[in-house]
């Protein structure tokens, strides 16, 4: 922020931006303006708005009301075409790219040249090249989109924005997918673009990042600007309590851990998926009573897979798992995840929409799924729903489920109070071991700390947790013991006190070997 | 030997007759899925425009008048079709079958009521059909033995649609592979969320894949009612739009596979014509109706057997809207 920028026109005003879906008011008023040359973070809770904001910049959705200028210039964004004119490209947080395009395809989309593709294509080949070199953005042309790692993928977004000009990069929560490596690696290069006068939006919330790499910093809460803040001047705890509106504990106190006999052993485990991908090549863990074992990874490196192979839901290529030293039948059958459930295991999935709970059931039928069985649920194949609410109303008291409306439709919760619905159900069959995935994926903070507070509870009842998560932090939060997963396999344990962001992120992206060598 | 060429030639002949009405539909169906757009609908717009090419070409007398008014007719029907799933996000099958079920009852109550024939349109005199026409040089060529029994009977003498369709079929695979609108259409069926955030209008390519999509069948149903007969037959298109769509499945969404896909079942159709009432060596004559379902049923075991890998466009059949 030279003295210079306070004469400079800011690159991106918005005021008054005001946006409803339906009954939902996702943006209130908003203005935020964006000084040039600048890398400016916005950071709130899931649903606060931040995405349906730059949604409008990049004409994605129409305002109901507000205005917009670029270099003090109002524009009317009307389809993102005029977002792309006026100099405004985005990478969102879901990659906006066709799965069996090659890279040079996709960044012709919409910027192809003229009728016939091929004079574009060359033209865009000796353009993207020279994208490439100077930013140092390798990537196959002629590669298709879904052979590339996620991080790759990232790149092409990346290549399509610059290949159309943009001057002002939006990057929607961009680390989500990324190694801290890599991470590093994408800041760095945020500032090259500051440096040669570009401007970075950056979405997230992981608060660290912000404090790292940006200029400055706008909250937002329930679709409002709370606070604008120079990032030099303010610190995760204040970020914190500005987005949720209250004081947050961000690391959960615990207690050392005191692990007892073995609840868990998986030896060899090996899964080859339906299009023949090998998905985990020989995993063994155990995991013990009293301790949360952690499984640290970029997301698709086999974690999911593992997971539900322990659930009982993959069918195995090759492994054994032993429950409290008696083997298990082999997963991939209904008889072996039911069977999992009665051993007492239980299973928060990754995808609660997909697999945790159905999202068109009533609170009641989610909070039941699985154990509709039960015998004080009904008579026979007669299923009691009073019986149901009853129990669902007092797991909704236990969790704090808001709102504590059994009757209400499942998926018109809110993500963390879903999320608590599934956690409720699974912990209260006082399990004896707890599988557990992204357990506050797309979840607010206060949830987060409710949700970190049972865990750690629930150990310390004695009880063995296995936890996949993506977020570094949780896992370092949470875990007793850290494994970390690459290409299938298990490459890397760590105990907590030994663990730390750089080492995890090494063998995260598989290069733990090397490092440990220098 | 002379003979034996002579019935094959004219085996591949009928079969080439027989194909152009799918190789057409199959054609529009490729637009529509390709742009998202599950097109059930193909065997609909096919009847609606067969009966408005007879009923034009009777009345103006002009094979190429009933060609413009079933191509016309046909994209009507496919604009309801895109109204229905693109602008109001309907769902495309139930919109897509009710246009068969409304082409079938419309077009045999018009035919009643215009015609008083029973459901059919009155016979066209030949000025008024596509008939066959003769390649150059046919009198000359033909002497030749195997060459020119190919050159006379099966590449020449076909009306002016087969010959349409034989040069639309690389078209469209030049148009789908090699152009901007193209690559856009391959884009929108796969994943419409990019293809908005790129700029591009979706629904606007999403109807003029339905105008493409209703141009082509109105041609395959002229082709039925002027071409292949001289009338249009009440339900005479008989299940042909959904042997296109299975043709389109089994050509993997692709041009050139969905016409061999096509001239496949076409073949099967035309072998049965002649298997009827011939005694099979060891099996003896086999009943009418089990030679009739031969086409049918290669479709069944090519679709159940062959095409398990099929990748049908990833957005297909799913109403595009922002909110995921």
């Amino acid at each position: 922020m030279e003295a210079a920028s306070a004469l400079e026109l800011p690159a991106l005003e918005l005021r008054g931006i005001d946006k409803s879906f339906g009954a939902v008011h996702a943006n209130r008023a908003v203005d935020l303006s964006v000084a040039k040359g600048s890398i400016h973070g916005i950071v709130g809770e899931n649903g606060a708005g931040k995405s349906t904001l730059m949604g409008i910049v990049y004409g994605y959705y129409a305002a109901d009301a507000g205005t917009i200028r670029v270099d003090g210039k109002e524009v009317h964004i009307a389809a993102s075409q005029d977002a792309i004119a006026a100099g405004i490209g985005m990478v969102h947080q879901h990659f906006m790219l066709v799965e069996n395009f090659t890279v040079l395809e996709n960044v012709l989309l919409g910027a192809e040249g003229g009728a016939l593709l091929k004079k574009g294509e060359a033209a865009a080949r000796a353009a993207l090249g020279k994208i490439m070199a100077d930013y140092g953005l390798e990537v196959d042309l002629d590669a298709k989109i879904e052979t590339l790692d996620v991080g790759t993928q990232q790149r092409v977004e990346i290549l399509k924005a610059l290949y159309r000009g943009a001057q002002i990069l939006i990057l929607d929560e961009p680390t989500a997918v990324l190694t801290p490596q890599e991470a590093d690696a994408l800041f760095r290069l945020l500032d090259t673009w500051r440096s040669q006068g570009r401007t970075v939006i950056l979405i997230t919330h992981k608060l660290r990042e912000i404090l790292a790499a940006t200029d400055r910093v706008t909250v937002m809460r329930q679709g409002a600007v709370v606070a604008t803040r120079d990032t030099a001047a303010t610190s995760q705890e204040e970020l914190a309590e500005l987005m949720v509106g209250r004081r947050v504990q961000l690391r959960v106190a615990k207690d050392a851990c005191v692990p007892g006999a073995e609840v868990l052993r998986a030896t060899g485990l090996r899964y080859v998926d339906a299009r023949g991908v090998e998905r985990l090549r020989g995993v063994s863990l155990s995991v013990r009573a009293g301790e949360i074992v952690g499984i640290a990874g970029v997301s698709g490196n086999g974690q999911s897979e593992l997971l539900e192979a322990l659930a009982g839901l993959l069918p195995l290529a090759g492994g054994e798992i032993f429950y409290k030293s008696e083997k298990l039948a082999p997963p991939g059958t209904a008889a072996a995840s039911r069977a999992a459930r009665l051993h007492g295991i239980a299973h928060v999935p990754e995808d609660r929409h997909r697999m945790g709970m159905v999202v068109g059931y009533s609170a009641a039928e989610s909070t039941i799924l699985g154990y509709h069985g039960d015998e004080d649920l009904g008579f026979g194949p007669l299923l009691s729903n009073r019986a149901a609410t009853t129990r669902t109303a007092r797991l909704m008291g236990a969790y704090d489920v808001r709102p504590a409306a059994p009757a209400l439709r499942s998926g018109n919760f809110s993500g963390g109070n879903q999320q608590k619905i599934v956690l409720g159900r699974e912990i209260d069959r006082d399990p004896e071991l707890l599988l557990i995935g992204q357990p506050t994926r797309g979840v607010d903070i206060g949830a987060i700390e409710f949700i970190h507070r049972r865990l750690v509870a629930l150990r310390d009842a004695g009880k063995a947790i296995l936890l996949v998560s993506c977020e570094l932090d949780e896992i370092l939060g949470l875990a007793d013991r850290i494994l970390v997963m690459f290409d299938g396999r298990i490459v890397g344990e760590l105990g907590r006190d030994a663990a730390d962001e750089r080492a995890l992120g090494l063998m995260m992206a598989g290069v733990a070997q090397a490092a440990a060598a220098e | 030997m002379e003979d034996l060429v002579l019935q094959t030639v004219s085996l591949l002949a009928s079969t080439v007759r027989l194909a152009v009405p799918l190789i057409l539909c199959a054609l529009a169906g490729l637009f529509a899925e390709r742009s998202g757009v599950v097109d059930i609908g193909l065997e609909g717009k096919m009847l609606a425009g067969a009966f408005a090419a007879a009923s034009v070409a009777f009345w103006l007398q002009s094979a190429w008048a009933g060609l413009a008014a079933a191509m016309l007719v046909s994209i009507a029907f496919a604009l309801v079709h895109g109204f229905a799933c693109i602008t109001h996000r309907g769902n495309q099958v139930v919109a897509g079958m009710a246009l068969n079920v409304l082409a079938v009852g419309l077009t045999a109550v018009l035919a009643f009521a215009w015609f008083q024939e029973g459901g059919k349109t009155p016979a066209l005199a030949d000025a008024a059909r596509f008939r066959p026409l003769q390649l150059p040089f046919v009198a000359e060529i033909s002497t030749v033995p195997v060459l020119g029994t190919i050159y006379a009977r099966l590449l020449s003498g076909h009306n002016a649609l087969v010959y349409l369709t034989a040069a639309l079929v690389p078209l469209v695979a030049f148009v789908v592979f090699r152009t901007r609108f193209g690559l856009r259409l391959r884009a929108v069926g796969e994943n419409p969320h990019a293809v908005d955030t790129a700029g591009i209008s979706v629904a606007r390519l999403r109807y003029q894949a339905m105008l493409a999509s209703g141009a082509l069948c109105g041609i395959a149903g002229a082709y039925l009612s002027t071409a292949q007969s001289a009338s249009f037959l009440r339900e005479m298109t008989a299940g042909k739009g959904f042997l296109a769509l299975a043709a389109l499945i089994f050509g993997k969404w692709m041009p050139i596979p969905t016409l061999f896909a096509c001239l496949l079942f076409a073949f099967a159709d035309a072998l049965q014509g002649r298997l009827q009432g011939v005694a099979l060596p060891g099996i003896g004559v086999v009943p009418v109706q089990a030679i009739q379902a031969l086409p049918y049923l290669l479709t069944i075991l090519l679709l159940a057997g062959f095409v398990g890998k099929a990748h049908a466009p990833r957005a297909s059949g799913i109403p595009y809207s922002k909110e995921k």
